[in-house]
């Protein structure tokens, strides 16, 4: 059997890509992003992307190299502030976005993994997002119906993986991620801990290997913090002490 | 003297029932998470995948991984569950979410609420809110009153672009909180803040509604 291995992003993504495919990417905001594919992505080249994800990246981060670098034709997100050169891009007609509803998104993705071409959600009801779509009343309540998503290509992250694909995602780095790695025709995955199969929990893992084509070990994470947050230390506890 | 921020945030607190899984919208419904009664307990709910959210993280706990739905920094509770995009809005879709407190930007008498685009402005997206209000049981708006032109910002219908329609349950402004039937009983005023008379905010409201403040 092909090892599903592969040493960096670049040796990962080499022959899925192509100018005008569709590429999911994971992450909510920038956690949980696919740091070294999103930059292998860049350097790649490819032109007329559509990218599937939650947000475009933000300023100088994720996504938006990509963005920056011209490669993306469209965009479908559910949230994308804190991006000057979208915005920009957005206002002079330099790209299309197609909005979607956070939960609707995630279940076009779920579904697309799931082989489920379409489903009924109240979610947009009677809103922009509901316009020219078909509707239909279930226990007398309207619900719009909404299509599944596949891409050409998921890009996923996750905190640990195996030799034969099996992912493990580490707290709210999850998001996207798992419904993602089901949906893309082609997924590669990059974690921060690649093991030998055997070596995960069977009991723990969240996403099971036969989503996952292509694996690598990430490097060099940033893992930059939008809106870091804090609370006051308290005089009584000292740094390192657990609160 | 008009609610402040603050005082509009403590008076949403007292929404809050012991047991309720809440999920709370940016701006002055994240305040609320500060304001929680002592006595009873609420678990919060955040829509990128986190159920039992904790407070906000000392200097030295800070983790890239660990956000809530603003891009927040925070921290986990020993009861603590994560999930994924699709599980968490399930749990939303699903009515599983007792009650969600959101900020507006204008809401009408039938429980119309917009609160995402203005039209000719930057659209940065509307994130899980359509969600939220398809979804959660109970949903509860907290705004000014107006608009800083004086404009009122409570209307018969809604002239931004909606969000959901006939979705909100309850208005908490800085002049008072409006009980509103979602099913076509219309608007109730039921609280006035102090010293706001019912002239003053029947003039700044553009919407149709009772006075229940004399009620009981």
């Amino acid at each position: 059997m092909k090892s599903k291995v592969y040493d960096n992003a670049s040796s990962a993504l080499a022959g899925l890509l192509f100018d005008g495919m569709s590429i999911m990417s994971g992450g909510f905001g920038l956690c949980g992003i696919p740091e070294n594919l999103i930059t292998a992505l860049r350097d790649s080249g490819v032109k007329g992307l559509t990218v599937i994800g939650n947000n475009v990246g933000a300023d100088d981060h994720g996504m938006w190299a990509v963005l920056a670098n011209g490669q993306i034709k469209k965009v479908v997100a559910s949230y994308v502030g804190e991006n000057k050169i979208l915005e920009q891009l957005y206002m002079s007609g330099g790209i299309e976005i197609e909005f979607n509803p956070q939960g609707t998104l995630a279940e076009r993705i779920r579904a697309g993994g799931a082989g489920i071409p379409a489903f009924y959600t109240r979610t947009g009801y009677g809103t922009m997002v509901g316009e020219g779509k078909e509707t239909r009343q279930f226990n007398g309540e309207n619900y719009l119906m909404e299509t599944g998503l596949v891409a050409d290509v998921s890009i996923v992250k996750a905190w640990k993986g195996d030799s034969k694909g099996n992912l493990i995602y580490r707290k709210t780095a999850r998001n996207f991620n798992p419904v993602m790695a089901t949906a893309g025709k082609q997924v590669v995955a990059e974690v921060e801990h690649l093991v030998a199969a055997g070596e995960l929990g069977s009991d723990q893992i969240h996403t099971p290997g036969i989503f996952v084509d292509r694996i690598f070990s990430g490097t060099g994470y940033v893992k930059h913090i939008e809106r870091r947050t804090t609370r006051p230390m308290p005089v009584t506890r000292s740094a390192g002490e657990k609160a | 003297m008009p609610w402040t921020r603050d005082d509009m945030a403590a008076r949403a607190a007292r929404e809050l029932k012991d047991g309720f899984h809440v999920n709370l919208g940016v701006g002055i419904p994240t305040q609320v998470a500060n304001l929680i009664p002592p006595d009873i307990s609420v678990t919060l709910q955040s829509e990128n995948g986190m159920l039992g959210m904790g407070p906000f993280p000392y200097d030295d706990e800070v983790d890239p991984d660990l956000i809530n739905a603003g891009k927040q920094t925070i921290t986990e509770l020993p009861h603590t569950s994560y999930f994924s995009s699709a599980d968490s809005f399930g749990m939303i879709r699903g009515g599983h979410i007792d009650l969600s407190i959101l900020g507006g930007m204008q809401v009408a008498e039938n429980g119309d609420l917009a609160n995402w685009m203005v039209p000719g402005k930057m659209i940065k997206g509307m994130g899980g809110a359509m969600d939220l209000v398809a979804g959660v049981r109970r949903i509860i708006v907290v705004m000014e009153h107006t608009e800083k032109t004086g404009a009122p910002k409570f209307l018969r219908e809604c002239s931004l672009p909606l969000t959901g329609k006939a979705v909100v349950d309850l208005l908490i402004t800085d002049l008072g909180v409006f009980e509103i039937d979602r099913h076509g009983g219309g608007a109730s005023l039921v609280e006035l803040a102090p010293g706001v008379t019912i002239e003053e905010i029947t003039a700044k409201t553009a919407a149709r509604f009772q006075d229940k403040t004399r009620a009981s």
